[in-house]
């Protein structure tokens, strides 16, 4: 009788973060962010270890790299990063720290820390594959609310609503700890740019599934993920 | 009686970089489809037809420094080779994390071409000056720095870069000597010392027409680079061992002292005395005026230069 692989399926990912341990200052960022990157790479994203260089490849890219353990633990599960590995997180010579090295493990798109990156590098990436004329591949770039705080994602999705990058999507876990907030919801300061904007409970598998893949034609799509406050 | 000797030229030739840089960046789009020009406004009227041409490789962001390097390191990330040009200090003071992080970190390259120097826009102030671009891209590792010294120093240093994937920076400025010198990797001899000269000077990019005039009275040898990173650490050793004596006068056109560890290293075989001269990092000069006037408030205008060379070679 067949088995399933072990360390493959949803319910499998509290385990293999349990690997990981060490991290409790970024535990409710790490918390937070899971059913999004299990539904972005089991239903979303099209990419796995086999194209992780190709360039037609859908790209992922973490700027929020704080909490990085969930992001591990859905490699690990898809394949990209072996089980070994993940118990060496955070020594020395692991490829794995508290915040991603795109040099240092295979299908991490970005290497990430400092907030406010990802969506920059995320536009740039939209750019260069609408500029050979690839235009299946999506780019998906994972955003927090505090994260928003930091002017150059400003400057980032004003460009990108402006130049009209509609293979772009940016996913913001909304967590509440962004510490001034965002009066009127962070999805006004995308849909005022020009972009697509959704949100979704950030715990509705089957909701981001939704509101990550409705078409969104000729503009940016945003969508807002709605979690249960910072404690 | 002899007459007084005439008052050493300015030695400062008007050079139009930036321009030559656009036609040069423009052509590349048309020969190579890997290229792309990431602009905030500074200069996209130069890139007009060029962004006609090439809709999707000509991005002008409007006013977003952060985002320019962002998006260059992006557009690396798919396999493009981005030109980045706005002025020095909003290409690399402002978004020096970006540069840092979204270039070297990444572990992807581009092409940074700043305008301006440290100061051609004297009469702006201080905010569009940037003396220290070259010590702070410094900071980072495997950078390649471009300073050319004349116009067509420009297109053989672009087309090398857009050859290959590293980070590099090409330095413009609209002032430079009256020809055009060798711009690639290596130090190069423009006028040589006997074998009992005093040392050797080395002459960064535009400064060396100002050097050969305020050193032709010393017995000196003048080399010159437009490439200072990596420093040619070898070439400058040889040159400085067949001079007379082992010391070494460095003039750059930014921040004093930015080479002086190179030349350290360069020279740490042989005992040896060095000085550095470069815009002067004691204070910051508040002036307006024009770049003569910043020149002389640094001594690096052909009269400093003098002074400061004769003080240091005829100890």
């Amino acid at each position: 009788m067949p088995t399933a692989p072990a360390f493959t399926r949803y319910a499998d990912l509290p385990a293999l973060s349990g690997l990981m341990t060490g991290d409790e200052k970024h535990r409710s960022a790490a918390e937070s962010t899971r059913e999004v990157l299990w539904v972005l790479y089991d239903r979303v994203l099209d990419v796995s270890p086999e194209t992780a260089d190709d360039p037609d490849r859908d790209r992922f890219l973490l700027s929020k790299g704080h909490g990085p353990v969930p992001y591990y633990a859905v490699l690990a599960a898809k394949g990209f990063i072996d089980l070994a590995t993940l118990r060496r997180w955070a020594e020395f010579d692991s490829p794995l720290g508290h915040h991603p090295d795109r040099t240092r493990i295979p299908g991490v798109e970005i290497s990430s820390g400092s907030l406010g990156h990802g969506l920059g590098l995320g536009v740039g990436t939209a750019l260069g594959l609408r500029a050979q004329g690839r235009t299946r591949p999506r780019v998906v770039v994972l955003m927090g609310d505090g994260e928003f705080d930091e002017g150059s994602n400003h400057e980032a999705v004003a460009a990108a609503g402006r130049l009209g990058l509609d293979n772009l999507t940016a996913v913001v876990v909304d967590n509440s700890s962004a510490t001034h907030g965002w009066p009127g919801g962070i999805g006004t300061r995308f849909s005022a740019e020009g972009w697509q904007t959704r949100s979704a409970p950030g715990r509705d598998r089957s909701a981001l599934d939704d509101a990550l893949t409705r078409p969104h034609r000729g503009r940016p799509l945003a969508v807002v993920a709605r979690v249960r406050p910072k404690g | 009686m002899t007459a007084a000797p005439p008052a050493p030229a300015p030695a400062v030739t008007a050079q139009p970089m930036r321009d030559v840089f656009a036609e040069t960046a423009a052509a590349a789009l048309d020969a190579d489809p890997r290229p792309v020009v990431v602009l905030a406004d500074v200069s996209a009227d130069r890139f007009t037809d060029a962004a006609r041409r090439h809709p999707d490789r000509v991005v002008n962001l409007g006013i977003r420094e952060q985002s320019m390097i962002g998006v260059a390191g992006g557009l690396a990330l798919t396999g493009m080779r981005p030109i980045v040009h706005t002025f020095a200090p909003f290409l690399v003071e402002r978004p020096f994390e970006q540069v840092k992080l979204d270039l070297g970190h990444q572990g992807v390259g581009a092409v940074l071409v700043s305008s301006g120097a440290s100061y051609d826009g004297a009469h702006y102030g201080r905010t569009h000056m940037a003396p220290g671009d070259v010590a702070l891209l410094d900071s980072l590792p495997e950078w390649t720095v471009h300073v050319p010294g004349h116009a067509a120093e420009v297109p053989p240093i672009l087309e090398s870069a857009l050859r290959g994937d590293g980070n590099v920076y090409v330095r413009l400025s609209e002032r430079g000597n009256a020809a055009a010198r060798p711009a690639g990797p290596g130090t190069h001899p423009i006028r040589s010392g006997s074998g009992r000269s005093s040392g050797t000077v080395l002459a960064v990019g535009p400064m060396l027409d100002r050097v050969l005039a305020a050193t032709e009275d010393l017995d000196v040898t003048v080399a010159y680079t437009a490439t200072v990173r990596p420093f040619d650490r070898e070439g400058l050793n040889r040159i400085a061992a067949r001079a007379g004596q082992a010391d070494v006068l460095v003039v750059e056109p930014y921040l004093e002292g930015t080479s002086a560890h190179e030349v350290a290293a360069a020279l740490s075989d042989r005992r040896h005395r060095q000085l550095s001269l470069g815009v002067r990092r004691d204070t910051e000069v508040r002036g307006y005026g024009t770049p003569a006037d910043h020149d002389r408030a640094h001594g690096l205008d052909t009269a400093g230069i003098a002074e400061r060379a004769r003080a240091f070679f005829l100890l």
